[in-house]
């Protein structure tokens, strides 16, 4: 049995060095017996201090940059064990390198164990800190805690501290270390006593009410508050007197508010219902709108078919009042629901450059749906586009007919199948009507062509060059027509 | 006269009726350049928890709670009988520096009652957080309760300054909605929580190309009260099903109706429903995590509601069994995932193990804490459930009794 002594308890670059070494002397865990400095248990058993000699051509130690990062936590632990456990380890990674990987494995399982138990005491100590102002001769004011962690880890927990508390003086005391903060460096010192921290603090009663006030007694929930505040925190929190009291009182409490009978309401209550009566809210009440602005007022509170319910809001159509060309679309889309207005998504952003390039100003153009609601279905974090059926744009034509009716265009450009459908009252085939000029059932005039997100879901770049070359034809001859220039 | 502690007291316990004290998600900063106080490090921190097991992280005040609206459920309503009392914008934020240094807290969450008008109030709320950012450089976390009629101009200041945004929809149905809380308008929330994601989400973008691009909140959450009318659990989560897709909501609260003091005669007081909470925030984490719909968690449900006396997951487990056992050693991440008592950590680490060994009944249980639920659904190297699975009593032998220890007994 050979021993290693380390220097102090959290000395990871004495235990990194003996541990590669005993590993280029091919020491067996078994062989190594890990103390730290001061700490010496009486001697059972004779033991070699001095380092074995390494074995000629040994290969040096693999170890992998996980591993670091896990025994830098696991030192931190008071458990005398954890020096061997790493050795136990690290002797395993060179027989199997990907060791860490095999998480049941009892020795893996036991380190991530002990450093999910560091990570918790550190996570711990960053929540339970409680600094008390003292006042100094200089007058600005220091910050003081005492506090007891589990294991040695102030010196892992204390630049949260810095980051946190930049612009405050404060020193945290424990018993096995010190940190303090000037403003400018951080520093450590040796454990310090509880006496030597102050015992009050002049925020502590408004702290405490905090506390007895946001505590609702109809919850209670001891064992929830313990498995994360556990009690041998108590000590040192100025909260934790309250505990016995405000439990003992809770179910009382929750009683007297349950048997209690409704009171007779304020005085205000019965002014302020006067002066504001709940608001009164547009409905869609059927009869057929007077202007633009009513009807998207109305539209807002659509009960004609079941999508209203799964959607943010109804999407009006958009553009002057007078507009000579009406463009129809489908239903909005995921950004249009949110945003409330037609044609703001990536569709309409083809929309925008196809309108362009086609030399149409979008600002003369009324634009607008078939189906004013955003039909999808939940899939993972997003909604997919559904496409609606027959009875939603029939349910719906109500208030493309009152658009139709109030902006009287010259033409109507019907963008894809379904505002075709909105508009003839019967299914087509987009292929087959593209690009000629038809009269509507009920009068006015009809032009037909793609979908903006017809050309988005194109998967081949050639196509979608060819498709688009077209959608602008189809939008620059519609344009054309009423400009009263012929028909190519 | 009012003093600053006999306000607090008012306004903490008008406030506890939130369950939202979340301090995580924010984007990450520290002090060290501004030389002033606060970070966000992406987890949150309690710094508390209060004998209601609820986690105190944040300084969770109203800023009055004089209120307009007269929502029978809350204990702010206009027609309460409680004291009250108001905040000046300087007490909130002296407040917030004095428990924020002494590390009490994480940051502010403050929401209002309704006086003169929402942009009003908006404003003033919006007001406590710019001057604690501003003049104060204060770099903890902000968490502002938005009011859904108030201009969007408001909204956008307070997302400058933000971590996260909140709206409450309250009920789970819009019908109860207008008869318990007539003076809200359930669409305009919606409106509202749309136009936030999209504000989100076009910050977000804007920040990735140039890290100078103006700030906003990076999340919004909301809360559905339960029990204070009839919607069922399947209607409750159906609601936050959509919630989650709609506005890509962080959180969804659901908060058990709970007796406050002077109730309304419209709402009868019972004990609030803890169980039933509990159970929907299990199926909220199945639908979030382990990728269940809803209409699964139905299957496990009877009438509308959640098994009580066991979990979402394993009550949808007994409902399809002919899907089990499941082999740990070869069975797929989304299926591990249903697989009762197993978490989504343990997933992983099986996953990762079982490359380098044969799962036994140890291993799972050293990853697990234990296979009790679990063995009747598993198949390892050592283990076969044999016709334990088709035990017509499985389920009451799986049923964990709901105990709580009382530490002043």
């Amino acid at each position: 049995m050979r021993r290693i002594r380390l220097a102090h308890q959290t000395d990871f670059s004495g235990w990194r060095d003996a541990a590669r070494q005993g590993l280029l002397a091919g020491s067996a865990p078994e062989a190594l017996d890990w103390r730290v400095e001061g700490e010496d248990a009486p001697d059972l058993f004779a033991a070699e201090d001095h380092a074995a000699a390494p074995i000629p051509g040994a290969e040096a130690p693999r170890v992998p940059r996980a591993f670091i990062g896990l025994a830098e936590t696991v030192i931190l632990h008071r458990d005398p064990g954890r020096f061997a456990l790493l050795y136990r380890l690290l002797w395993g990674i060179q027989r199997q390198p990907r060791l860490l990987e095999d998480a049941s494995h009892p020795d893996v399982h036991l380190a991530e164990q002990v450093a999910r138990a560091i990570r918790r005491d550190i996570h711990k100590m960053h929540a339970f800190v409680r600094f008390r102002e003292i006042a100094t001769p200089e007058g600005e004011p220091h910050f003081v805690a005492w506090f007891e962690p589990d294991n040695f880890i102030v010196e892992a927990a204390a630049p949260f501290f810095v980051r946190r508390f930049t612009g405050m003086r404060w020193t945290i005391l424990t018993p096995d270390r010190a940190a303090a903060w000037d403003g400018e460096h951080l520093t450590f010192a040796e454990g310090a006593r509880r006496e030597q921290a102050p015992t009050s603090d002049r925020v502590e009663a408004l702290w405490r009410a905090y506390y007895a006030n946001i505590f609702n007694p109809a919850r209670l929930k001891l064992a929830a508050m313990t498995r994360e505040m556990p009690k041998r925190y108590w000590k040192n929190l100025p909260e934790a007197e309250l505990i016995g009291p405000l439990t003992r009182r809770a179910t009382e409490r929750e009683d007297a508010m349950v048997k209690a009978g409704p009171t007779r309401p304020p005085a205000f209550a019965a002014a302020e219902a006067r002066r504001r009566p709940a608001p009164a809210e547009p409905v869609d009440s059927g009869t057929r709108p007077g202007s633009l602005g009513e009807a998207r007022e109305a539209a807002q509170s659509c009960r004609r078919c079941g999508l209203w319910e799964h959607a943010t809001q109804t999407v009006f159509g958009e553009g002057p009042e007078r507009a000579r060309l009406m463009l129809v679309g489908e239903q909005p889309g995921d950004r249009e629901d949110l945003a409330g207005a037609p044609f703001v998504g990536p569709a309409g952003r083809m929309l925008d450059r196809a309108l362009e390039e086609a030399a149409i100003p979008r600002g003369e153009v009324y634009v607008t749906n078939a189906v004013k609601h955003f039909k999808f279905e939940p899939r993972g974090k997003f909604r997919l586009h559904k496409t609606p059926d027959a009875p939603e744009i029939a349910a719906c034509r109500w208030w493309l007919e009152s658009e139709r009716a109030l902006v009287r265009p010259e033409l109507i450009v019907a963008l894809g199948a379904s505002a075709a459908q909105a508009l003839l009252g019967k299914r087509v085939i987009i292929g087959r009507e593209r690009g000629q000029l038809m009269s509507l059932p009920d009068g006015g005039r009809l032009w037909i062509t793609v979908h903006p997100s017809y050309l988005l879901r194109l998967p081949d770049e050639a196509a979608k060059a060819r498709e688009y070359d077209r959608f602008i034809a189809d939008l620059g001859a519609a344009w054309r027509l009423l400009q009263g220039a012929a028909q190519t | 006269m009012q003093t600053v502690l006999d306000k607090l007291a008012i306004l903490a316990d008008a406030a506890k009726y939130d369950a939202s004290c979340a301090s995580s998600g924010a984007e990450k900063r520290n002090s060290l350049k501004t030389r002033a106080i606060g970070s966000t490090e992406g987890m949150g921190i309690c710094h508390a928890y209060a004998p209601d097991g609820r986690c105190i992280s944040l300084l969770k005040i109203l800023l009055t709670n004089y209120c307009q609206f007269d929502c029978h459920y809350c204990v702010n309503r206009v027609s309460s009988n409680v004291a009250r009392a108001r905040f000046s914008v300087e007490e909130v934020v002296d407040l917030t520096l004095g428990f924020y240094k002494r590390n009490y807290i994480e940051g502010l969450f403050l929401s209002s009652g309704i006086i003169r008008s929402p942009d009003y109030t908006m404003e003033q709320v919006v007001r406590v957080a710019e001057v604690l950012r501003q003049e104060h450089h204060f770099g903890g976390y902000i968490h502002l309760k938005t009011i859904p009629d108030a201009d969007p101009g408001l909204l956008a200041r307070a997302g400058a300054v933000a971590d996260r945004l909140s709206i409450n929809v309250e009920l789970p149905q819009e019908a109860s909605l207008a008869r318990l809380a007539p003076q809200k308008n359930p669409a305009r929330i919606r409106r509202a929580m749309g136009g936030i994601r999209l504000k989100i989400e076009e910050a977000k973008e804007a920040r990735r190309e140039s890290r100078h691009a103006p700030r906003f909140s990076t999340g919004q959450s909301t809360q559905m009260i339960i029990g204070a009318d009839s919607a069922d659990d399947l209607a409750i989560l159906g609601t936050a099903r959509n919630l989650y897709g709609n506005y890509k909501l962080s959180r969804v609260y659901y908060s058990a109706f709970s007796p406050i003091p002077d109730a309304s005669a419209v709402l009868p007081l019972t004990k609030p429903p803890l169980m039933r909470e509990h159970r929907l925030y299990q199926a909220d984490w199945l639908l979030r995590f382990y990728g269940f719909e809803v209409s699964e968690i139905a299957e496990g449900s009877r009438d509308g509601m959640l098994d009580l006396a066991v979990d979402p997951k394993l009550a949808w487990a007994l409902q399809n069994r002919q899907q089990f056992p499941v082999d740990v050693n070869t069975a797929p991440r989304e299926m591990l995932l249903r697989v009762p008592g197993f978490g989504t950590k343990s997933v992983k680490q099986m996953l990762s193990s079982r490359r380098w060994r044969r799962l036994r009944l140890e291993d799972v249980a050293r990853l697990c804490r234990g296979t009790k639920t679990s063995m009747p659904f598993i198949v390892t190297e050592d283990w076969q459930p044999g016709g334990a699975i088709d035990r017509l009593d499985l389920r009451q032998r799986l049923a964990v009794p709901a105990a709580q220890g009382d530490l002043f007994a």
